[in-house]
């Protein structure tokens, strides 16, 4: 029974770091995602093609890598004394604003032209159609892959014991080796669980939410 | 004065010439009909006197006033102040699908109020009122009273093209165009739209209306113009025109559609 304590406050503790991998990425990357899909859309070729390789090469190559390669890199290059939870952040934050700069782009780029032409003969600025006319189409289309990414992303925070960031898995991991037993790890895969089946039921919430319309 | 004054409009879509330069003039209650086979810039003229698109040339004029002179750069605002001389009527809608359709009729007169209350709150809520008020006025001409606080995915398509009637009316544009206001539904659906333009035509309201339904646009407009590769072939009173062209063309063009 002490054994089953033990455990869950250690788990608990790991989970923690997942959550808040889990939360600052969000809370970075969805705005940068916003600002990187803008880019990608961009008038301007100096300005589009850039994002554009930028986002080709980071969802062309292993979160894993990326993440040791921030994770690592400054080391290799003199620079000491970097967090490796900072830098897992940071590699964090850069992938998934990728990923959901794609998402923003495709959502904001299925909006027809006639809803942007109608906010304009009705006389508003293009904020005002942007804001007032199409974002709500946007969010309504966007929530089912932002769903698919959320439980991504849950289960992608454990890559981050990669470069030593003692999240959940690197906590089970190392009960398991301690005591020889192992199922603190299937211990571990019941945080996921439970964590993906409540977003599951958030976003079900929001979907049915935006169901009061079609189109 | 004229209300609408266009002069030698023109309009290339990359090498392709849309319009090869359209005068023409229109006075203030009159209804316009144009009419024209596809492919002949019918579309573009609208889209290019509502701004939608920028003519490569030429100029035109709102009650003497000018709105657009080719090569002559205009900030976003007096772009937008111009626009409200114009109301559009698209051939799908374009109705906001997340918003009622009250909201749909209310949405941009509330934004163009903003203005007016923005340093007294409490004018606020008098001013949405008013506009909410009149908005359910123009929903009750169009015929659509009762369906206010319904979305636009439960109504018909001809309920739609009423809201966006609606909608267009809200703003008091001095002249309301049509494209095709009929051509993307059902046939059994088509005249409850005309019967409100005719309505609207014996209010004397300003219309320019594109359209195929040769029998209507005799019956509602004042002018006629039969638009042929970009150019004006003809124009003149429903009589001249459909009663008597002059051109091979026009004349080519109203057989072709009453074989059909
Ligand atoms: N945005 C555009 N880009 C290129 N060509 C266009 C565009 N809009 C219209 N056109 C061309 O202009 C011509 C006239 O089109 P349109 O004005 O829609 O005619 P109508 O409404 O009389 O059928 C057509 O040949 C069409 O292909
Ligand atoms: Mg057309």
């Amino acid at each position: 029974m002490s054994m089953l304590i033990t455990v869950t406050k250690n788990l608990l503790e790991g989970f923690s770091t997942t959550f808040e991998i889990f939360g600052l990425t969000l809370l970075m990357a969805l705005p940068l995602g916003l600002i990187i899909s803008f880019g990608s859309m961009s008038r301007f070729k100096v300005i589009r093609w850039p994002i554009r390789t930028i986002i080709w090469i980071i969802r062309g190559t292993p979160l894993m890598l990326q993440l040791i390669i921030f994770g690592f890199g400054p080391g290799f290059i003199g620079i000491k004394g970097v967090n490796t939870f900072v830098a897992a952040i940071v590699a964090f934050v850069i992938n998934y604003a990728c990923y959901f700069s794609e998402i923003f782009r495709g959502g904001i780029e299925s909006i027809p032209k006639g809803q942007y032409e109608a906010g304009q003969v009705l006389g508003l600025t293009k904020t005002q159609t942007f804001f007032k006319v199409v974002l709500m189409q946007v969010v309504k289309r966007i929530v089912p892959p932002m769903s698919n990414e959320f439980l991504t992303l849950v289960k992608d925070t454990s890559l981050a014991n990669t470069i030593m960031v003692y999240e959940i898995i690197w906590n089970a991991k190392r009960l398991a080796n301690a005591s020889g037993i192992l199922w603190p790890l299937f211990y571990s895969g019941v945080f996921y669980l439970a964590f993906c089946g409540i977003l599951t039921l958030i976003f079900g919430y929001v979907e049915k939410k935006l169901n009061y319309y079609r189109g | 004065m004229s209300i609408l004054e266009l002069k030698n409009i023109h309009k290339s879509f990359g090498k392709t010439k849309v319009l090869k330069g359209i005068d023409l003039t229109l006075e203030k209650g009159q209804v316009l009909s144009i009419i024209g086979s596809s492919g002949s810039g019918k579309t573009t003229l609208l889209r290019c006197i509502n701004l939608l698109e920028i003519a490569d040339e030429g100029e035109f004029l709102v009650n003497g006033e000018v709105i657009f002179r080719a090569g002559e750069k205009i900030s976003a605002k007096e772009m937008q102040q111009k626009q409200l001389h114009f109301g559009l009527v698209f051939q799908d809608f374009n109705l906001f699908p997340q918003y009622t359709v009250l909201d749909n009729v209310m949405l941009a007169p509330k934004l163009h109020a903003k203005e007016e209350y923005k340093k007294d709150r409490k004018k606020r809520k008098e001013i949405f009122d008013k506009i909410r008020e009149e908005a359910i006025e123009i929903l009750d001409r169009v015929g659509l009273k009762d369906k206010i606080d319904s979305y636009p995915c439960e109504l018909s398509g001809g309920q739609k093209q009423r809201v966006s009637i609606a909608r267009a009316l809200a703003l008091k544009p001095s002249i309301l165009f049509f494209d095709e206001p009929t051509s993307a539904l059902d046939p059994e659906l088509t005249g409850e739209i005309l019967k409100v333009i005719r309505k609207l035509a014996s209010e004397k309201t300003t219309m320019v209306i594109v359209t195929h339904e040769i029998d209507f646009a005799e019956a509602v407009s004042d002018k006629i113009i039969f638009m042929d590769d970009g150019l004006i072939e003809e124009e003149g009173t429903p009589e001249e025109v459909l009663k008597s062209p002059k051109s091979e063309r026009t004349r080519a063009f109203l057989t072709k559609l009453s074989d059909q």
